[in-house]
């Protein structure tokens, strides 16, 4: 088993938020935290895109590196997680993430005020007794040791969220960009952020308006 | 013979200057060197390990797999 992934298909993301609900659902995550979200770009204009992130459980995790107490580790199948009693709240990891997924159960206030840091566990608990009470109430179920995928992954209703080993994520995703065709223009950023006439339209737009 | 105490403080406060002059000249690294730390926290069990699979390593791997397999759409629909 190699790495778990979560990869994100933006030509299939109808911006339900469905996952968001899901994981909220699913771990009982507190008010104020959110483990997923849905990014939108170009809200509103025609060839908008979404993605749905959250933990991309990095192979060289910056929050990793940045944790003054050294409460995050991996798992052997590549799942980053962290310790809540180790946690000092100190928000480092938040300004080391690229992605924003470290969340704080009393928001942006001052150090040691944020209360412990809270992650996606891409659905594998924590360093408790697996299935305990303990490890539900500070990290959530643990789906993967019951051989089962990221909730937020199996009720997306289009698939554009997957999840699991990266190899079979990516079969996936190759798979289906074979099948949709076009060639180069399949992938890449002209496809998932949309082209130069956008921009243009969009950019024609706004001079309109002043 | 003894050197007078005005000269010998000129000649003190020379080398001290002397001295720190040259300790600015002097090449440090001042690159900070960050080492990753090591896990502090409790220690986890593997996926695999709970009540579920119970140790079962290549079960559980295939279980994941099977699922993961089962999000690509054309495998059900084909």
């Amino acid at each position: 088993m190699g790495r778990m992934k979560f990869l994100c298909d933006a030509e299939r993301c109808i911006e339900c938020n469905g996952c968001v609900t899901a994981c909220k659902n699913e771990h009982e995550v507190p008010w104020g935290v959110n483990r997923r979200r849905v990014v939108t770009m170009n809200d509103g204009v025609p060839g908008e895109r979404s993605i749905s992130v959250a933990c991309m459980h990095c192979s060289d995790a910056p929050c990793m590196a940045v944790c003054p107490t050294d409460c995050f580790y991996k798992t052997e199948d590549g799942v980053v997680l962290h310790d809540k009693d180790q946690c000092i709240g100190c928000g480092y990891c938040f300004f080391a993430c690229p992605f924003g997924a470290p969340q704080f159960p009393n928001g942006p206030s001052a150090f040691g005020a944020r209360g412990k840091m809270d992650k996606c566990t891409f659905c594998a608990g924590g360093p408790e007794e697996t299935g305990s009470e303990a490890e539900y109430e500070k990290y959530g179920s643990n789906r993967l040791a019951e051989g089962k995928l990221p909730l937020c992954a199996e009720m997306c209703s289009t698939k554009a969220l997957l999840a699991g080993d990266a190899s079979v994520v990516a079969d996936i995703f190759r798979e289906r960009v074979l099948r949709r065709g076009g060639g180069a223009e399949a992938w890449g950023w002209q496809t998932a952020y949309g082209g130069g006439e956008q921009r243009r339209e969009r950019k024609q737009d706004r001079e309109g308006q002043k | 013979m003894s050197m007078p105490v005005s000269k010998r403080i000129v000649t003190a406060a020379f080398a001290a200057a002397l001295v720190g002059g040259l300790g600015a000249c002097g090449e440090k690294s001042q690159v900070a060197v960050y080492e990753q730390g090591t896990y502090q926290g409790k220690a986890d069990t593997a996926a695999w390990d709970g009540p579920a699979f119970k140790g079962d390593r290549a079960a559980w791997e295939a279980a994941l797999k099977n699922r993961a397999r089962g999000q690509n759409e054309y495998n059900r629909t084909e």
